[in-house]
């Protein structure tokens, strides 16, 4: 294992050691006790060196085609580890738009009616080329949208590519999803997506729809456009059918002008909470269908029967991944009592370890921060959270660039549960610690929050997991371990982290009418 | 069973023969915690057979009643929820059996604000038991159909387990005042979920007589809940309304559908409204399905390490 400075924080299933087992346990506490008297080491820069050429200006993916704006607008895409102009984006107007919803519905018919296991080559030949081209997606995801080099290599592209793959098996197989059903599609699909994971996301949402015989219009994050614009590249070369997929770039405008889209029959959306009502209140009575995976507040509970190396490496990668920007990030930590102190021992310590910096550099943990305005955002909360008397521990060393958007990972201790850090959706490397008594109280206080995306639970003890994990009021359950994606697996959640959900069988529900 | 009938009004009896026993009339009330009490705010409305004699007085629910049904069904739900399938699936099938033994009664309720013939009303209160024993039977049965497990790349265990949503409001349409009641309440129930039915508005005594239908088959108190009232006046409470966490509805108007699903945007309700004229109520390949169940339930992923 190494260096416990180059394990990643990185929950790649491949690259995964498996977690509950017996020596792992025993090997970490050693290396904690041998290294806590030893000074840290420097690592030599490992920069990723292929690089991406990406054109200026860049417009819209309308049937088939590369085609400029309607409009004459454009806003830049930066780097935000630079701050500098990687290209300007065309801004789709209303007009772009309805171009757009009728390539699609014009699409509708042939696609639908294609054979199930023809529509699945298509997608297993996206799936092929997504990885053929895997180097150059992930170069380009970390470059537009700030995250470590790691990430986007080992679970950003990689999981996109598994995305693809294992809906393409389920494209001539759906009678056999929904027993005593007939199948057919929705129609054309309305998908909005969000920043932190700009080519997954495209991934999970077009996957499915297309897998069901759906077409599609895409409008990736205005912070994120360039992967998704790339994978249009691709689209082209599979030779998949004009106006299947058009992918339009822009910001709330082009958003809320697509989700009013008449001619749309379904909305799919990710992103806030606050945004996907306002969605739903213009979907209601106009027939769509409507799918949202929004926020979440997640709480990850260590119990003092944990493994408790294994716990807190659970706890890093559950809020310092992707810098925190992530829905189902464990942003509520609960400690049983007894073991606070250490917890916090441990998790000042692996703290130290966690390089933050170029997201370029192979040996980066944590990035920069998506943009501007989410990185105000996170001060905002961080000074809020002192204001309020939490207590913020930054305690490690990397020194930050001058220019980019950075954020030290941190934590709050002395948090009670009506401060602001402890309710709200921060989507950064900001996490709430806070202690309970009994299994009780944890769930009581976890439950505490109009969120229901993901929880976490640590203990060795089998009954206290199945009991916690059936009245945790969440939609997706680690028991001792975090942040684990699967394309098989479903994910999205209860309450107002939103309904439907993505990835597994249960994904396939939003993406069909049954007769 | 004619004579009943007149002998049941409440205007002057159009018999013939001489009354030699003046008949004990039925208080109609809502169905609420268990219990069976008038409208708080003492509002009822009159309920007339088509020849224009008075049938019944209905209590007509407040905004108050709807927030109470609210409060006693978010009590219920955990309780409920933790009942086993098993258990959860007699309790329904019991309510089959007290339907059946009441048969006679409700074919009576029906006929009185609509044309139509015992034989017909009968039939629809026959459908509406064969419901309840299909969901019955459902309630430990859809995790199997609904839920996997997820074969992960990696070494985890995973599955995804359905769980009950919360407390669902049932609103029912006009026609089919029983079977259509019963059909929209009975898949969220079945699953764990609690139940708020606001019942047919120009029908509404069936939905006050299946109070004592759940009353006397061991369905705790607070897990159905019914009412009756004007869906004008109760649809934007229900819409509003943080405490309910979902919508099971058939109705006729465009309004009332979208008053409904803007429920989404208020605290992310889980809504399903149906063309009340669109389905065919009698179909059980339509109505017996598990996916009358699946938008009230959540799906929980659940994931472990497994290695040695």
């Amino acid at each position: 294992m190494g260096h416990p400075k180059q394990e990643s924080t990185v929950p790649s299933l491949e690259s995964d050691k498996p977690q509950g087992a017996q020596g792992e346990g025993e090997a970490a506490s050693h290396r904690f006790d041998d290294l806590a008297a030893e000074t840290l080491w420097d690592y030599a820069p490992a920069p990723e060196t292929v690089s991406v050429p990406v054109a200026d200006r860049q417009g819209l993916f309308i049937d088939g085609d590369f085609c400029p704006s309607d409009g004459k607008e454009f806003f830049p895409s930066i780097n935000p580890a630079n701050e500098e102009v990687l290209s300007e984006i065309a801004a789709a107007t209303q007009a772009d738009v309805d171009r757009a919803v009728q390539a699609a519905r014009k699409a509708l018919p042939g696609w639908a009616a294609l054979p199930g296991h023809e529509r699945a080559k298509y997608l297993f030949r996206l799936a092929r080329r997504l990885q053929e081209r895997a180097r150059e997606f992930a170069v380009l995801e970390t470059l537009d949208g700030g995250k470590p080099i790691k990430e986007s290599r080992d679970v950003d592209i990689p999981e996109a590519a598994k995305h693809f793959f294992y809906h393409a098996g389920w494209a001539d197989k759906l009678d056999y999803a929904f027993p005593g059903r007939q199948v057919r599609p929705v129609g054309v699909c309305a998908q909005i997506i969000p920043w932190n994971f700009p080519l997954l996301m495209a991934a999970w949402k077009l996957a499915p729809a297309l897998a069901c015989g759906n077409t599609v219009v895409l409008k990736p994050a205005e912070t994120t456009s360039l992967t998704a614009l790339r994978l249009a590249e691709i689209l082209q070369e599979i030779e998949l059918p004009p106006g299947v997929v058009n992918i339009l770039t822009g910001g709330g405008e082009t958003g809320a002008a697509l989700a009013a889209h008449p001619k749309v029959d379904k909305l799919a959306f990710t992103g806030s909470t606050e945004v996907g009502k306002k969605l739903a209140q213009s979907a209601a009575g106009t027939g769509k269908s409507l799918t949202l995976e929004l926020g979440g507040k997640s709480p990850n509970i260590i119990f003092e029967d944990a493994s408790l190396d294994q716990a807190v490496e659970g706890v890093i990668q559950g809020i310092y991944f992707n810098q925190g920007h992530v829905c189902c990030a464990g942003s509520r930590l609960f400690v049983q009592e007894g073991i606070l102190p250490e917890v916090l021992g441990k998790l000042e310590w692996r703290l130290k370890s966690l390089r933050v910096g170029d997201p370029m550099d192979k040996n980066t943990d944590v990035g920069a921060i998506n943009n501007r305005e989410q990185w105000q955002r996170i001060q905002d909360y961080l000074q809020q959270g002192r204001s309020e008397g939490a207590v913020l521990h930054q305690v490690g060393d990397s020194s930050l660039p001058d220019r980019g958007f950075w954020c030290q990972p941190s934590f709050f201790t002395g948090v009670q549960p009506s401060h602001v850090v402890a309710r709200e959706e921060i989507f950064g490397p900001v996490l709430a610690v806070m202690s309970f008594r009994t299994p009780e109280e944890a769930l009581q206080r976890a439950n505490n929050t109009p969120y229901g995306l993901a929880a976490g639970i640590w203990t060795d003890k089998g009954s206290k997991i199945f009991e916690m994990a059936g009245r945790l009021q969440a939609g997706v359950v680690w028991c001792n371990t975090y942040n684990r994606f699967d394309a098989s697996s479903p994910f999205g959640g209860f309450k107002e982290s939103g309904f439907g959900r993505e990835g597994g069988l249960q994904g396939l529900r939003a993406y069909v009418k049954l007769q | 069973m004619a004579k009943t009938q007149s002998q049941n009004s409440l205007g002057k009896s159009k018999g013939k023969r001489k009354v030699d026993r003046l008949p004990v009339l039925k208080t109609y009330k809502l169905y609420l915690n268990g219990g069976f009490p008038r409208t708080e705010s003492g509002r009822s409305w009159k309920i007339e057979d088509l020849n224009g004699s008075t049938r019944a007085h209905l209590c007509r629910a407040s905004r108050k009643d709807l927030r109470d049904a609210v409060q006693a069904a978010a009590k219920a739900r955990s309780a409920w929820g933790r009942k086993t399938a098993y258990n959860r699936g007699q309790i329904l099938y019991r309510m089959a059996e007290m339907l059946e033994g009441k048969a006679e009664e409700f074919t009576q309720v029906l006929q009185w604000s609509q044309k139509r013939t015992r034989r017909h009303a009968l039939k629809e209160v026959e459908a509406a038991i064969d419901r309840l024993v299909c969901f019955g039977g459902w309630a430990d049965k859809f995790p199997q159909v609904l839920g996997c497990a997820n074969p992960v790349a990696g070494p985890y265990y995973n599955f995804t387990v359905p769980e009950a949503t919360g407390v669902i409001a049932v609103i029912a349409p006009d026609a089919q005042p029983l079977l259509a009641l019963v059909s929209l309440l009975a898949p969220p129930l079945c699953a764990g979920n609690t139940v708020v039915a606001l019942g047919s508005e120009s029908q509404p005594a069936a939905t006050a007589l299946f109070g004592e239908v759940c009353a006397t088959s061991d369905v705790p108190p607070g897990v159905v809940n019914l009412l009756t009232g004007f869906r004008q006046e109760l649809l934007p409470v229900v819409r509003d309304h943080r405490g309910v966490d979902g919508i099971h509805a058939a109705v006729d108007d465009a309004e009332e559908r979208r008053t409904l699903e803007l429920g989404r945007a208020e605290n992310l309700k889980r809504v399903r409204v149906l063309d009340a004229g669109a389905v065919d109520w009698y179909d059980p390949r339509e109505c017996h399905s598990p996916y009358w169940i699946e938008p009230f339930l959540e799906m929980k992923t659940i994931w472990h390490p497994s290695s040695s």
